[in-house]
Parts: structure tokens; sequence; C-alpha cells
């Protein structure tokens, strides 16, 4: 409740109260994903192809079906050369005539694009829509790459200065820990947890295990986070097929309910954020999707969160509303946020283990919340009657959150 | 970001070399980066321009040690967000000192200097950094330069 007042005082009420008048439920009939890594034989075309065909083949659709694409994707041009990916995808699946769509805002693109997708199938616009997320980045050497992630941040006023993404991340860091007594040891906890999760997951990007030794005495990258602090940057597709939930049956036994997805946007920089340790916009879109879905943080079983960096999976945690600012890094000392645990975390391995092909990032979470709310997530990552998930996808340092709430009801 | 030889706008922008922000007159709070709107009273607020006096304090800061390809050559370098005296908050380098010497809270002040050249034969970018503000980058030049035998030809004043 307290909440609520803050945010009322903030002068948000408006954009909370504001209730959707959609037509109709939507529900996620297929899904398909890539290995996220680094494909060195493989294009964005490749890439496109093998998570598509898979989400379609497992629909039992045929391409005719589709009546419309929606793909997220940060920067092909800055990556590849390679812009006007919505065409392509279209294109190189041979589903022309049908409209497609790119959506970009930087790594929360996939989340972005679910949005898109599954506003068309809400408004009754479209009845079966494809949404997907693709990136390449394994073509670039990798200053060029944190030179291209940079430009998710104002470009002006902070990576002008020769700030970078990291840079970013670990003057919250650095705060919270200032702030709130954080230690690097805990912080390593994160790394650990997702790498142990990912170790699990046939589709990761890393699958070895590590310790919090490994972690802090790994390179550093921007004080205090070191290279195991950081997600890898990686190569992968995702995809899910979308469709109306009372026609959803059709097409599979198993389909989960699509119960509320909402974004919110933020300062571009860091410099104007009311408190560098809160990302106002996870706050107001966590705040708009539970107050859609109808439902309470203690409802849901399973999380995925943004963990670019490894402090970004606390302060997720905690904007999401699962702790009290400046207690997130407790459930890792009690080591609760493990399969098994009160809060599975990432289960997939994250951003961190799992890997992070930007533009796909947001598509690969709610994969693997499907997986997981189907009761299909192999390796001993299986959450046990695992009914609400929860996935929330960053763009930049925060400019831009996409927060989405799924069930198997 | 490009390496072309090509102007770019921003090299009219007096707020890279001054700290230059906005002041809204309707609810007495100042912005930087400048803004055209008062976020918080939009179309209400009457902004104005507004000079900093490019004091202030370390709010956070961090380490470089892998910068992107511009800055690759700088590293380590430090980052920091600096709170200005007027209440905006500032990112910029922090120079003149070792990075195991700054802190939350220290005071610092702005000073213009170069950012980076564009490409390898190209424009020369400026722009504010920030420095201790209790003289002691004068014993920290006395000390680089007597690492690198070097000595003072112009005195720092």
């Amino acid at each position: 409740m307290n909440t609520w007042i803050t945010l009322y005082t903030l002068g948000i009420g408006g954009f909370l109260r504001r209730v959707e008048n959609l037509k109709r439920d939507v529900a996620i009939i297929s899904v398909g994903s890539t290995r996220f890594g680094e494909h060195w034989d493989k294009g964005i075309k490749d890439l496109v192809w093998e998570a598509g065909i898979q989400a379609v083949e497992e629909a039992g659709i045929s391409g005719r079906d589709i009546q419309y694409i929606v793909f997220g994707n940060m920067s092909g041009g800055m990556f590849e050369g390679q812009e006007h990916v919505g065409a392509l995808v279209a294109d190189f699946l041979g589903l022309n005539p049908v409209p497609a769509t790119r959506v970009e805002a930087a790594c929360a693109s996939g989340g972005v694009a679910f949005l898109h997708g599954y506003m068309a199938v809400a408004s009754g616009l479209y009845d079966l829509v494809v949404v997907g997320g693709v990136e390449k980045m394994t073509d670039v050497e990798s200053v060029q790459a944190t030179e291209i992630l940079s430009a998710a941040m104002d470009y002006e006023w902070e990576a002008y200065f020769g700030a970078t993404f990291p840079g970013v991340y670990a003057l919250m860091a650095m705060r919270y820990m200032h702030q709130y007594g954080l230690k690097p040891e805990t912080l390593a906890k994160v790394a650990v947890k997702n790498h142990y999760h990912g170790s699990m997951n046939p589709l990761a990007h890393f699958r070895n295990r590590i310790t919090v030794e490994d972690v802090l005495s790994s390179p550093i990258v921007a004080y205090p986070l070191r290279r195991n602090d950081c997600c890898p940057v990686s190569d992968g597709a995702a995809c899910v097929i979308l469709a109306p939930l009372d026609e959803a049956k059709k097409y599979t036994d198993t389909p989960v309910k699509v119960e509320a997805v909402a974004q919110a946007s933020d300062t571009l920089s860091l410099l104007e954020r009311r408190d560098i340790c809160t990302l106002d916009a996870t706050v107001y879109a966590a705040e708009k999707a539970f107050a859609k879905a109808g439902l309470e943080r203690k409802d849901i079983d399973i999380v995925e969160v943004h963990d670019c960096f490894t402090i970004a999976e606390i302060l997720a945690l905690e904007d999401l509303g699962f702790c009290r600012k400046g207690e997130g890094f407790k459930l890792y000392e009690e080591g609760e946020t493990y399969v098994g645990g009160k809060l599975p975390v990432n289960t997939d391995g994250g951003l961190k283990a799992g890997g992070h092909a930007v533009g796909a990032t947001g598509i690969k979470q709610i994969v693997e919340i499907v997986k997981q709310l189907r009761g299909e997530a192999e390796g001993g990552r299986q959450v046990d009657g695992a009914e609400v998930g929860l996935a929330h996808n960053v763009g930049g340092s925060g400019a831009t959150a996409v927060v989405t709430i799924l069930s198997r009801r | 970001m490009s390496n072309s030889g090509v102007p770019k706008h921003w090299r009219s922008m007096k707020e890279r070399y001054r700290l230059l922000g906005t002041y809204c007159e309707n609810c007495r709070t100042s912005f930087f980066p400048p803004r055209k709107i008062c976020p918080k009273c939009r179309r209400k607020g009457k902004t104005r321009q507004i000079e900093f006096s490019g004091r202030g304090k370390v709010f956070s800061y961090t380490v470089i040690n892998v910068g992107s390809k511009t800055f690759e050559s700088y590293t380590p370098y430090i980052i920091g967000l600096i709170e200005l005296e007027e209440g905006p908050r500032v990112m910029s380098q922090i120079v003149d000192c070792k990075p195991e010497d700054v802190y939350i809270g220290m005071e610092v002040e702005a000073c213009l200097r170069k950012l980076f050249e564009q490409g390898e034969s190209g424009i020369i970018s400026y722009g504010f950094k920030f420095r201790p503000v209790d003289n002691s980058w004068k014993e920290y030049y006395k000390k680089l330069l007597a690492e690198k035998k070097m000595k003072i030809v112009q005195r720092i004043s």
C-alpha cells in the first residue's frame, strides 16, 4: 500500500489507474529458441530460421496461418551492417507478404516486441502472431561491442565522457555498497547461482559451474564489477507464437495465458535518476502488471530477471517488490533464489550464464517461463508445481522496463 | 562513436565546455543536462539557462578497466557521478588523482580537458572533467613528473 502512496505522490497515478479494455485474452501456444552463445557459422537469418521453425512446428501450423510478425533487434546495423530486420525475417522464413515489424528498445527490444504482439492479438487485429528476437553480436571485437552497447545509454552525456555500460552499472553498485553495506562476495553469489542453473540448461551460453573465488579472482571490468559479474555477448534467437486464449486449445494441450504485460520509461541517463539504486521504470511496470493480473507477489512461483550485471539482479528483485530496498542481497546470503528455494530466480542461467543476445533476451526469458509452467524444463532445473511466472526485461541502464506475467491457469 | 572528420552538431553546444543547465523558475529546480521543457511542471514551467559553479561532491565512482574503442587507450580511468552544489548530477571523468584516492563524498571541481580524438587524424573533442578541490592534484603532478624524471618547465599556478 505504501508503494501506491509513493507512486501517487510522484504524480503517475494516471498511468497506473488506466485499465486497458482489451477485447480478449491471449495465450502462448508454442516456443522456440536457439542455443545462446558463439555461433561462428551462423548469421541473423540462420538464427531466426532455427528458432522460428521450432515454434511453427511445435504449434503444428502452416506458415500461411501466420498473420503478423514482430521481432526485437537492438542493432543489426551496427553489429552486422543489417537493418530492416522485420522484412528480413518475413522474407527468410518464406512468409511474404505477411506484415513484419522490427522493434528496438536496446536490451528490452524482445520484451517490447512481446508487448506489441500481445496488443495485436488482444485488440482483435490479428489471430496468430509470431513474436521473436534476434541478435548476432560476436562478429565484432569486444571493444567495438562495448561501444555499440553504450549507445543504449545517453550518448551525449554519458558515453561521450567515457562511461561504458558496465561502468554505469558499476556506479549503481558502488552507491548500493556504500548505502546498504553489500559485499563483493555476496554480489559474486548471484553469478555462482546463475552458472549453477546454466549448467542444467542445454541452451545456455555457459554450462560450467563457478565458485565465489572464481568470480573474485576474475579481472576487473569496471570496479567493483569483475568479468564474472558481467553477462557475455551472445548470438541467439528466440520465438513464441501467440493466439487468442479461447482458440489456443486448438493448437496445444498446454497453452500458457498472458496475464499481463506492462512497460514503463525512465530517464535515458543515470545522472538524472531520482535514486540511482532504483530502476523506477521497473517499479512502475511491476505495479501495473500486478494490478492488471490481479495477483500478489507471493503468487509468483518463478522469476526471470534482467541480470546483465550481478548488481542488476539484486536491484530487480527489490524493484519488482519481492523484498524491500536494501534487502535484496540477503536472499543470496540464504540461497533462497536457487531451484528448490523460496523464490527461484533465472532458472535458465539468466543473462549471466544463459547468455545475452540483446534483442532476443526478452523472448528467451518468456520461453524459459513457458517451459517451466508446462513442466518441461530439462536437466533438473524444473521448479515443482510452477503455476505463475514473471519475466522482467530492461533496456539500457533502466530507461525501459517490461514486466510480463504468465500463468498456466 | 563516429570516426569521420565531419563536424557534429554538438560542436556548437556550449554545455559541453561550460557547465550550463536549465533552471525552472516555477518549481525552482535545476536540471542537467539542459532541457527544453521542465519535466515536473511541463508547459507551466518557466525555464532559463543557468551556469553551475562546477563544484560538487562524488556521489558514486568506478574505475573503467575495459573501455570502448574510443577510450581504449586511456584505461584505467575513473568515471564519477558528481552531485553539483546546485543539485543536479553530472557524469564525467575524475582526473589528477589516483583511483585509490577517490572516495564517495570527495569534493571536486570542474576543469576543461581533452576527451578523445575522432579517429587517427580526426578532430579533438573537449569537455569537462573533475579534479580534487583540495589542491592535492598539484602534488599528484609533482610525483608523476618525478616518476618520469621530468622537470616542471612552466609552473602550475
